[in-house]
């Protein structure tokens, strides 16, 4: 079939004719991938032991595609033509290390001959019935094995990321660089320099051992909620949410939740950025700027993510060894999801829940949050010393939170001149433009 | 983005279904809403029974009318759906060309899904149907 034209047929029946979308465009390409990348790139880790090959090996196979599927069309099956290229590239790049490694050539030897494996023919556009490395039993593990790779503790919290989002999401540097406002070349450096430290230190292509597994489990869930606040709140520029980052980090989640079922921080997550995410049609008003929760419009919030996050949550507990600080967050953003209003919101079981997750996992954006929450339960006059304390000791130093909280509470308490100090304090440290903005909006609203 | 993936049919599909072993049916449909489960795509699904058990209410006329047996001239049977949350259209094509369907006549027509913020807000029947929504957790 010639790729790329519309061909009219007659429809079954005699019906109306009907034209064939044009059958591999690249966004054909790009919504493979996205499905299929994860899979490809865990199957050829597995069958190299080589996580850095497995990813040029991927993304040769997916360049191939972009060339062959507009002119021939998608194959019927994708995965196995992507897989045979890939093998077939790693058959290639096998021979030129025999040369100058003995295990290569160990490898090379087991290989059959001919021309079919060199790649100078194209895969069967038909495909075969998937490729001869697809092994459904041992997918998932692959998958997972890639997902504690790319969220290895040797590589830095940038590279992770990218990493993630490359081999297990299957963006393209170009999509990562949009999503992070940095340039595609930044990206691409960051994702070459994590695969050498990844070989330089010798990490191992699997599922880590049952004494490492919860800790490195962390190290995935943090790249994962790390994803979702960079979706979801810029740290820079002027755009307040970039919503398909953050749905990503919801969709990877989910991804982890099957493979990983018994892990209670995993729903814990999960639950966490559901409910979180319900809240973003209420976020942004009509006129483009930030909505703080208290002034959202809580019918606009999406039911079933709260719905979804709350199954998740029950999950969660159900597992029977108790919530971490994942899903401690998770029941802070529950209580608010089930009221109906800020004032008829159970402030005392937020300001426990917090007393919790500072047991659990202690930080001053945790105290800060307690006070807030102290301030709405029992007013700002008991909030004011908790924040103080704060000061005084130093925490949150290079942070806007902790003067607009301190503005705040001030203002609430009558003392303008001293709340306005505050705020302009935080407007000076605050790096999103849109939050500024409303931060001097508050201020102004004192006079 | 939400696609309802709506599953299509004729008499002739489902009159060579019922050669098919059931148990192999439910084994590949399983599969591949396996499949979409661990891909964090699937949002709901739901199939529908024999057509032919079903009622066709018909409002051409001036009042309505009743008929049993399946709709029309049973070239467009409605057999089931998928909804799936996804990146783009082509993701969601991409998707139902992995349902194990197969056969004459056998089809998937793909829609999006509109979502209740595309309508008047302020109407008084968009509120309660947001109310609704807010009730029962709703899509």
């Amino acid at each position: 079939m010639a790729g790329g034209d519309r061909t009219a047929v007659s429809g079954p029946g005699g019906g109306p004719a009907v034209t064939p979308r044009a059958p591999g465009g690249r966004e054909a390409v790009e919504a493979v991938w996205r499905i299929e990348s994860a899979r490809i790139t865990g199957t050829l880790a597995r069958y190299t032991g080589d996580f850095a090959l497995a990813e040029d090996l991927a993304q040769e196979a997916l360049a191939e595609a972009l060339v062959a599927w507009p002119r021939d069309g998608v194959p019927r099956e994708p995965a196995g033509w992507l897989l045979t290229v890939g093998r077939r590239r790693a058959i290639d790049a096998f021979r030129r290390r025999s040369a100058l490694d003995e295990r290569y050539a160990v490898l090379s030897r087991d290989l059959p001959e001919g021309g079919a494996v060199t790649g100078a023919a194209a895969p069967d556009p038909a495909g075969p019935d998937r490729d001869l490395l697809w092994d459904p039993d041992r997918i998932h593990d692959d998958v997972l094995a890639l997902v504690f790779t790319a969220c290895h503790p040797v590589l830095s919290r940038e590279a992770r990321v990218a990493l993630t989002l490359r081999v297990v999401s299957g963006l393209t540097s170009d999509e990562i660089a949009r999503a992070f406002l940095v340039p595609t070349a930044t990206v691409q450096a960051r994702i070459t320099r994590a695969k050498k430290t990844l070989a330089a230190a010798q990490v191992p292509f699997e599922v880590p051992p049952p004494e490492e597994r919860r800790a490195r489990l962390g190290s995935v869930l943090s790249v994962l909620y790390l994803v979702f606040t960079e979706g979801s709140t810029a740290t820079s520029g002027s755009e307040w949410i970039r919503q398909d980052l953050a749905r990503e980090a919801v969709r990877l989640t989910r991804v982890l939740a099957q493979l990983v079922p018994d892990e209670p921080e995993v729903h814990g997550l999960l639950a966490l950025l559901e409910l979180t995410a319900a809240r973003f049609p209420a976020r942004v008003g009509d006129d483009g700027e930030p909505v703080l929760l208290e002034a959202q419009d809580r019918r606009r919030w999406d039911r079933a993510a709260i719905r979804r996050g709350r199954a998740a949550l029950v999950h969660a507990g159900r597992v029977g060894r108790g919530l971490g600080p994942y899903g401690v967050q998770a029941a802070i953003a529950e209580c608010h999801a089930v009221a109906p209003s800020v004032d008829e919101t159970d402030w005392e079981r937020i300001v426990l829940l917090y007393d919790v997750l500072g047991r659990l996992a202690p930080s001053p954006v945790v105290e800060l949050n307690r006070a807030v929450a102290v301030s709405v339960a029992r007013g700002p006059a008991a909030a004011l010393p908790l924040v103080d304390e704060l000061a005084r000791a130093g925490s949150l130093a290079g942070s806007h939170l902790l003067p607009s909280v301190r503005g705040e509470l001030l203002a609430r308490l009558g003392r303008f001149d001293e709340a306005r100090r505050e705020i302009e304090r935080a407007v000076q440290l605050c790096g999103n433009e849109r939050e500024r903005e409303l931060l001097r909006r508050k201020a102004d609203a004192w006079v | 983005m939400k696609y309802m993936l709506i599953m299509r049919a004729t008499d002739e599909t489902y009159a060579a279904f019922q050669d098919v072993d059931f148990s192999e049916v439910v084994e590949s449909m399983g599969r591949f809403n396996d499949e979409m489960i661990r891909a964090g795509v699937l949002v709901a699904a739901e199939g529908l029974d024999d057509p032919a058990k079903g009622v066709v209410v018909d409002y051409s006329a001036e009042s309505p009318v009743v008929t049993d047996g399946p709709y029309g001239e049973t070239k467009e049977l409605f057999g089931g759906f998928w909804i799936l949350d996804v990146a783009s259209l082509e993701e969601a094509v991409e998707w139902a060309k992995r349902a194990p369907l197969a056969g004459p006549g056998s089809k998937t027509e793909i829609r999006r899904v509109t979502s209740i913020d595309e309508f008047p807000q302020d109407n008084e029947w968009i509120q309660k149907e947001r109310a609704w929504r807010a009730a029962t957790g709703q899509l």
